[in-house]
């Protein structure tokens, strides 16, 4: 119990109060699994039924830019385990600039995915009447690219917002950041938003490259 | 059960009760305290009760005639939806556990409030935040897709306000997952010293169980209804046969949520039960282990049933044979339950105190529902009354006569420990058994006319099943006087009513050992727990015939205290 | 101590602490290279199952040692694995319906020219 102020009504004990913290988070991931679950099932039963058409249009996806990200969101991922470790030693220059360095490389995947997005478009990939591919059943995967990767960017800006917020309190001082529950409960969200995209990975951008 | 000595020596510096802790609008709104957000919550549902049951009123006055008098057929549309959507999602699913669920859980397991009292704030926010978007849906001229939203007529051919429907439930959804996480977390790290898992009123384990169901089952709503709106905003074809896509998954995706749902809405409500009919029969609940074991299994099964939603959808004949053995297998805890209640009365002492009416009211309400829902799940039975009246009144015997009947008991059984006044028991037990009456009215000829033919969502109908509807039509007249009365006789009590004291059902649990209505804080000093639940009798000594000078005393009435004498309305 | 040793501590304090991190980080990224190379490889019906079983032990080391379950309380991977038994729940039930189709009812492929004009079924 290295810090009182971190302590907060209803709880007695900052142990009881980090485990609580980590509970409400996990039980919190375990149902963004059901969310992203639910999509992940409508491509399975799609790609079940409509295989030629499904990986034809996954080659349409640009594996660099997919590749890189992933790469992104996995050093982002060791930042933000290392903020943690600095934050319960308390080396608060530690902890700033590791947090700095996860938003940077969460913003950093955010703009490639939006070059990325521009060229989609210019390539008549969302699903419409000039869609770029005359397969109906193509358009399938491009409604559930579109739907995913928008789902999961606004998982990581929420993350990103989180991660600013928590570096902007703890450079002013004040912030209690060695006992709190924060930093290791916004470390799983992050990392969950890093896991949801493990799996879109293979989904979106490697079916169908050889 | 606790250190009841220590509670009383401090009585004479009993702190104020949570009521009087602030008397700002302020303080209500920006209140973190458990016992307030479950009254901001308790506002906001009988506002949407109120909404749901004018549209219902509606519907029954326009199916009064056969010929569709009043409205027309979008029109009816429209209002049968707005009866679903505002009454299932803004209701019936928050109706327990955000309202009693809030304010008892903490003093039941003996906290001073749930694990994130800010998030419990923000989740009523939520709430009211998608209660604005379904009444600006409202306003702008509603849905007609019918509550379940199927696409594609959701999706590409409706032209009512489905964005702003299903933004609205979204928005709602969010709301019941920060509950349920509040709950499991409150359960599994705030219990009471001695408070053991197996100490737990079985209220706490149904709340547990709700709250489990909603995280698991709610973001499969949310992403049925993203994918939905996807669809119809910026017309990806997620759903769409004409690009090989499958309505039917958009089934699958949301009866994976509402047929859970179901359990969200019942779970609490047998909770609610088990309290009552343990203690107006002064008696140990039958069957405490395999009463948890049913309510985990209810909760766990409640998953692996959806698609007896779906065996006219087009679904597998393989798929309609393992949903409809696994709709028989749910049935099982839900009968060791009724059966459990049932043999708790067993030599008893059965007082018939308004609470207990409506708990009665309730196993056989729900026994009803419970048993035609076994007609629905038998596979040639449900082709035969799939889209019928006969499954309308089926999931109202369930979700009505079940859940809104605990809901009622429990505002009587617990209305003392809220607001430390007690409802005016004539009153109380009058409206109960009209709610019964009025009920059965209402819904035991749907089943009739269901099985003969009628069809739901159609307000042109045959002739011959006119005496049907107007008979339905004229109990729920009397539904409606049941549900008003409590609003008029319980705002009386609230100036009139005669001032409760702690325990006036003579009940066991720890939300009973406080005052009533319980300090901000809810114990004066923390209580310790080294018994079980339900210890109304000794063990093994039934009440009645061994020792009836050992039961505990139940008087709530006041009849045989001569101080109180005076003190008649 | 002064200012200069103590942030000398620090950073070998600091070292010592993420080196793990830094291993595993450093497997991720083989693993996204792994990944990525047998993408390419032809291997017919395996290409699927090889990339997913790749991504599933990426997301199995962020699991058990970012998000520290390794070394957590059983009751937080309890949670965990719900979410994993409620997320296999909604496949298996719902493979239960679209493998065993009736001939009517089984999805078919529509052809590009019947676009817009009447749905396949």
């Amino acid at each position: 119990m290295s810090n009182d102020a971190a302590l907060k009504e209803p709880f007695e004990s900052l142990d009881r109060q980090r485990l609580s913290a980590a509970l409400g988070m996990w039980i919190f991931l375990a149902s963004e699994v059901l969310f992203f679950g639910g999509m992940f099932l409508g491509m399975t039963i799609y790609r079940q039924i409509h295989p030629d058409a499904i990986m034809e249009a996954a080659r349409e996806t640009n594996v660099l830019f997919g590749s890189i990200n992933t790469a992104l969101l996995l050093i982002s991922s060791v930042t933000m385990v290392l903020a943690d470790k600095a934050a319960e030693k308390g080396l608060k220059s530690a902890v700033l600039a590791f947090l700095a360095a996860t938003a940077a490389l969460g913003l950093c995947f955010l703009v490639l995915k939006g070059f990325e997005y521009r060229e989609d478009i210019h390539e008549h990939l969302v699903p419409g009447p000039d869609f770029k591919l005359h397969t109906p059943a193509a358009q399938l995967f491009f409604g559930f690219y579109w739907i995913m990767t928008g789902v999961h960017a606004v998982h990581l800006t929420i993350a990103i917002v989180a991660v600013s917020t928590y570096f902007v309190r703890i450079w002013r001082g004040g912030f209690p950041f060695e006992g709190s529950a924060a930093l290791p409960v916004l470390g799983l969200y992050w990392h969950l938003v890093d896991i949801i995209w493990i799996f879109l990975y293979p989904l979106l951008y490697l079916g169908g490259r050889t | 059960m606790t250190d009841a000595a220590a509670i009383r020596s401090a009585e004479a510096k009993e702190p104020p009760s949570y009521l009087k802790a602030g008397r700002t609008v302020a303080s209500w709104l920006t209140t973190t305290d458990h016992k307030r957000i479950a009254l901001l919550y308790f506002g906001s549902i009988t506002f949407f009760f109120f909404i749901g049951g004018a549209a219902a009123t509606l519907i029954r006055l326009e199916l009064i005639s056969p010929e569709g008098r009043f409205f027309t057929n979008d029109g009816y549309n429209r209002l049968f939806t707005l009866h679903g959507v505002i009454m299932v999602w803004f209701f019936l699913v928050p109706s327990i556990p955000t309202t009693f669920g809030n304010f008892l859980l903490p003093l039941m397991v003996g906290a001073k409030d749930v694990a994130f009292p800010r998030l419990n704030l923000m989740s009523w926010y939520l709430n009211m935040a998608g209660g604005l978007l379904v009444l600006a849906c409202l306003i702008l001229g509603g849905v007609d897709t019918g509550w379940t939203f199927y696409t594609p007529f959701s999706s590409m051919f409706s032209n009512g306000y489905v964005v702003l429907a299903a933004a609205a439930v979204f928005v709602a959804g969010f709301s019941t997952i920060a509950t349920g996480v509040n709950f499991i977390v409150t359960v599994h790290v705030l219990r009471a010293p001695g408070m053991t898992w197996f100490r737990l009123p079985l209220f706490v384990w149904t709340q547990y169980a709700t709250a489990a169901v909603i995280v698991l089952a709610t973001p499969v709503l949310a992403i049925s209804l993203l994918l939905l709106m996807a669809e119809r905003l910026f017309g990806l074809p997620i759903f769409d046969p004409a690009h090989g896509g499958d309505p039917v998954l958009f089934q699958h995706l949301f009866w994976f949520y509402s047929h859970p749902a179901v359990y969200i809405m019942v779970l609490p409500a047998f909770g609610v039960i088990s309290e009552i009919v343990t203690c107006f029969s002064r008696r140990r609940i039958f069957g405490y282990t395999a009463m948890i074991w049913a309510i985990l299994g209810i909760a766990v099964i409640g998953f692996f049933v959806w698609g007896h939603h779906m065996f006219v959808a087009g679904m597998s004949p393989f798929a309609a044979l393992v949903f409809s053995f696994l709709s028989f297998v749910v049935a099982v805890p839900s009968a060791i339950k009724v059966f459990n209640w049932t043999f708790t009365l067993y030599r008893g002492q059965i007082y018939f105190e308004a609470p207990m009416i409506y708990a009665l009211g309730f196993i056989g309400l729900f026994t009803t529902g419970g048993l035609s829902g076994l007609f629905t799940a038998s596979l040639p039975i449900d082709v035969h009354v799939t889209d019928s009246y006969f499954v309308v009144a089926h999931f109202h015997y369930i979700m009505v006569g079940g859940s809104v009947s605990a809901f009622f008991g429990a505002l009587h059984f617990w209305w003392p420990k809220i607001t430390g006044r007690l409802a005016p028991d004539r009153w109380a037990r009058f409206s109960a058994i009209l709610m019964y009456f009025g009920f059965n009215f209402t819904f035991f000829p749907q089943f009739v006319m269901g099985y003969l033919g009628m069809n739901r969502r159609y307000h042109h109908y045959a002739p011959e099943f006119q005496i049907y509807h107007v008979t339905s039509s004229a109990g729920a007249a009397i539904l409606a006087a049941a549900y008003l009365l409590p609003m008029g006789y319980l705002t009386w009590s609230l100036f009139y009513g005669r001032k409760a004291g702690d325990n006036p059902w003579g009940a066991t649990g720890l939300e009973w050992q406080t005052t009533s209505p319980p300090p901000r804080e809810n114990f004066v000093e923390q209580p310790r727990v080294d018994e079980g639940p339900y210890l109304y009798h000794p063990d093994q000594v039934a009440p009645f015939e061994e020792a009836p000078e050992r039961r505990q005393q139940h008087d709530p009435q006041g009849k045989s205290d001569p101080t109180r004498a005076g003190m008649e309305e | 101590m002064t200012a200069q040793t103590r942030s000398r501590t620090d950073r070998a304090e600091l070292w010592r602490l993420s080196r793990g991190s830094l291993v595993i980080g450093v497997a991720l990224m083989a693993l996204l290279a792994l990944t990525l190379v047998f993408a390419y490889v032809p291997m017919g019906a395996w290409n699927a199952p090889v990339s997913y079983a790749i991504a599933a032990a990426k997301a199995l080391l962020v699991a058990a040692f970012f998000m520290k379950l390794k070394s957590s309380p059983a009751l937080l991977t309890l949670a965990a694995l719900a979410g994993l038994f409620w997320l296999a729940t909604l496949f298996a039930l719902s493979l239960t319906d679209y493998p065993f189709r009736q001939a009517g009812e089984r999805i078919t492929a529509p052809v590009p020219s019947r676009i817009g004009t009447e749905s396949p079924l």
